[in-house]
């Protein structure tokens, strides 16, 4: 049941034992195990399905765990929500559930977060300061979209997974969770978002990236984790492992 | 906060970036239509109806016009903030029945006005609360729990009023009826108020962001901590609020609380939220859409009633507008 290496918890931003979710039936992944080590970059890899998403979602607050626990920057902390992890300090770039369609790119970087101007007892909407935030925030990150007036329906794929990866980072986290976020971009783009990646690690921003290309991975973290089929099957330090053993472990074949 | 400095390059820069297409473009482009459809048509039917009736046009003719609108646009509000979540309330009417009924027999057992108004609208917020909770707690699709609900106070009302109507003769709802100021009957100034009041919680408030993100990508704003089944919720109770006050412009208006369900108002809503370019598929509306669609479609009824256009004819027409309405959007940008 312990983990396979065990880390001091002063050591591990979020670490889980036991960790467990099922949705009816189906087991997305059983009594998992993991820490990511505070101001390191930790990556999860394994084969479609094995359960990457839904272990990152059960982190976040996404979802709700079976049975297992978690413990965020020392703390046992289960999040009951995505809000409550947001206001621990941990933002996410989600597979599937990225950027609402409708609302425009300023919208999109605020949403949940928006900034408010307080009259009374009310609460009104400070667009200009957002639009103005938002306009800095993409700039910083040179990440180029026609308008941020625009709605992100008709971004392109590149561009939309950019949005949600500027929103994720330019808040000031402590752990940036990335789930396959460089699989729809182009070969520049993907590099832009590495380099972001080794910056927020200079910056000892905690990252977490799940991803299924293993030279990126073996580029750009310090510790992997394996999934195979819904279990944690191995860990090993980026700088000891070669791509043939990370094949051989995702695969089983090891 | 902001200096002229500040903002000097950002707004040269999104001058730069949109473009403004030319009239002539603007003008073929379908989009523009959809976008504008309750307002092109409003302006159709007030030339067509000004042609061929001169008393159309009557500032009598016009103010009648506006109050007859006032309880149609209070409901398009409320059926607005259901159909951004991607909902759709069938069970406005009944919850104006409802809140007439309350209105009438609270006011009758001799609580006073004030009180019965007061109940009337509690109650029908507390039908849009149950929508709300039964819909996010048993994900059932709105427009199952919506119709149950249309069907269960229908019969509460026939159970509570026994089938009769109940006189309501109260001088604060009289003079609600027939007072005004200024240029407008006091509905219309209600009528204008819950406009206001909608359009700033829409556009300026985060909620309003929040319910057009729930209605656009539910399981997207849930991800990033938006709760999206209490967003859910208190779209339905504002609905049922609006209700409320259309019940209580319904009883100053025709003076009883009828135990009768007014279905024309409930598809005229719809029907309004559609001609204003809300989506029916959540995500994206508008308050003042919506308004205009419901002053459209009473433009429609009043304009055939002066043409002398039997009443008979007057649902084909606003259902030819509403299919007309729909083709359009589908080239909603
Ligand atoms: N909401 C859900 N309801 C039911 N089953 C789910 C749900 N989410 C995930 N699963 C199941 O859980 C398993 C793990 O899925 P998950 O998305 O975590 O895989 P993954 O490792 O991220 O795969 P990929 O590399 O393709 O993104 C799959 O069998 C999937 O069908
Ligand atoms: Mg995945």
């Amino acid at each position: 049941m312990s983990a396979p290496h065990h880390i001091p918890a002063a050591e591990a931003i979020i670490a889980c034992e036991g960790l467990s979710k099922h949705f009816g039936g189906i087991r997305a992944f059983t009594d998992v195990a993991f820490q990511a080590r505070r101001g390191e970059v930790t990556a999860v890899i394994g084969d479609n399905g094995a359960g990457k998403s839904t272990l990152v979602r059960s982190l976040v607050g996404v979802h709700q765990p079976d049975a297992g626990d978690l413990f965020f920057d020392g703390q046992a902390r289960p999040f009951a929500n995505p809000d409550e992890a947001r206001k621990a300090g941990i933002e996410t770039v989600h597979q599937n559930l990225a950027l609402i369609d409708e609302l425009t790119v300023a919208q999109n970087l605020f949403l949940n977060r928006e900034i408010v101007r307080r009259i009374g007892p009310f609460a009104f909407l400070d667009r200009k300061a957002m639009k103005r935030e938002a306009r800095s925030m993409l700039s910083r990150l040179s990440i180029n979209v026609p308008s941020i007036n625009q709605r992100v329906r008709r971004l392109s794929g590149g561009q939309r997974q950019a949005i949600s990866i500027c929103r994720a980072v330019g808040s000031g986290a402590k752990l940036v969770v990335m789930d396959e976020p460089t699989a729809a971009l182009g070969v520049q783009e993907t590099a832009n978002v590495e380099a972001l990646i080794r910056r927020l690690r200079e910056q000892s921003v905690s990252v977490i990236l799940v991803s299924h290309n293993f030279d990126q991975v073996r580029r750009l973290s310090d510790q992997i984790w394996v999934m195979r089929a819904g279990k944690m099957a191995a860990t090993v330090r980026a700088s000891e492992t070669s791509g043939n053993e990370l094949v051989a472990l995702v695969t089983g074949a090891a | 906060m902001s200096t002229p400095a500040d903002n000097a390059p950002a707004a040269h820069s999104a001058g730069a970036e949109e473009s403004r297409p030319s009239l002539a473009a603007l003008l073929l482009d379908p989009s523009f239509w959809a976008d504008w459809a309750s307002v092109v048509g409003l302006v159709g039917l007030v030339i067509v109806f000004g042609i061929a009736q001169p008393v159309f046009l009557s500032v009598a003719n016009l103010q009648a016009l506006l109050l007859a609108a006032a309880i149609l646009v209070v409901l398009s509000i409320g059926q607005t903030f259901v159909i951004a979540t991607s909902g759709i309330d069938l069970s406005l009417a009944a919850a104006v029945m409802l809140g007439a009924i309350i209105l009438g027999l609270v006011n009758a057992a001799g609580y006073g006005i004030f009180i019965a108004c007061v109940l009337a609208v509690l109650a029908t917020s507390a039908v849009g609360f149950l929508n709300g909770l039964i819909i996010t707690a048993g994900k059932i699709p709105d427009f199952v729990v919506t119709l149950g609900t249309l069907s269960g106070i229908t019969g509460l009302g026939l159970i509570l009023s026994g089938g009769e109507p109940t006189m309501v003769g109260s001088t604060f709802l009289l003079r609600l009826a027939s007072g005004s100021f200024g240029p407008f009957g006091y509905p219309v100034w209600v009528a204008i108020a819950a406009v206001i009041v909608a359009h700033i919680a829409l556009y300026h408030t985060r909620f309003g962001v929040h319910l057009l993100a729930t209605g656009g990508q539910a399981e997207s704003a849930g991800a990033l901590g938006i709760r999206t089944n209490r967003v859910k919720i208190a779209a339905y109770t504002i609905s049922g609020l609006c209700a409320g006050v259309a019940a209580i412009l319904l009883v100053a208006r025709i003076g009883s609380a009828e135990p009768q369900i007014n279905t024309s108002l409930l598809l005229n809503s719809v029907a309004a939220v559609v001609l204003g370019g809300v989506s029916l598929f959540g995500g994206r509306a508008s308050i003042l859409g919506p308004a205009i669609g419901a002053l459209m479609l009473t433009a429609l009824v009043n304009g055939l009633t002066l043409l002398n256009v039997s009443a008979f004819y007057q649902p084909l027409a606003v259902g030819a507008i509403v299919v007309l309405a729909a083709l359009i959007m589908r080239y909603q940008k």
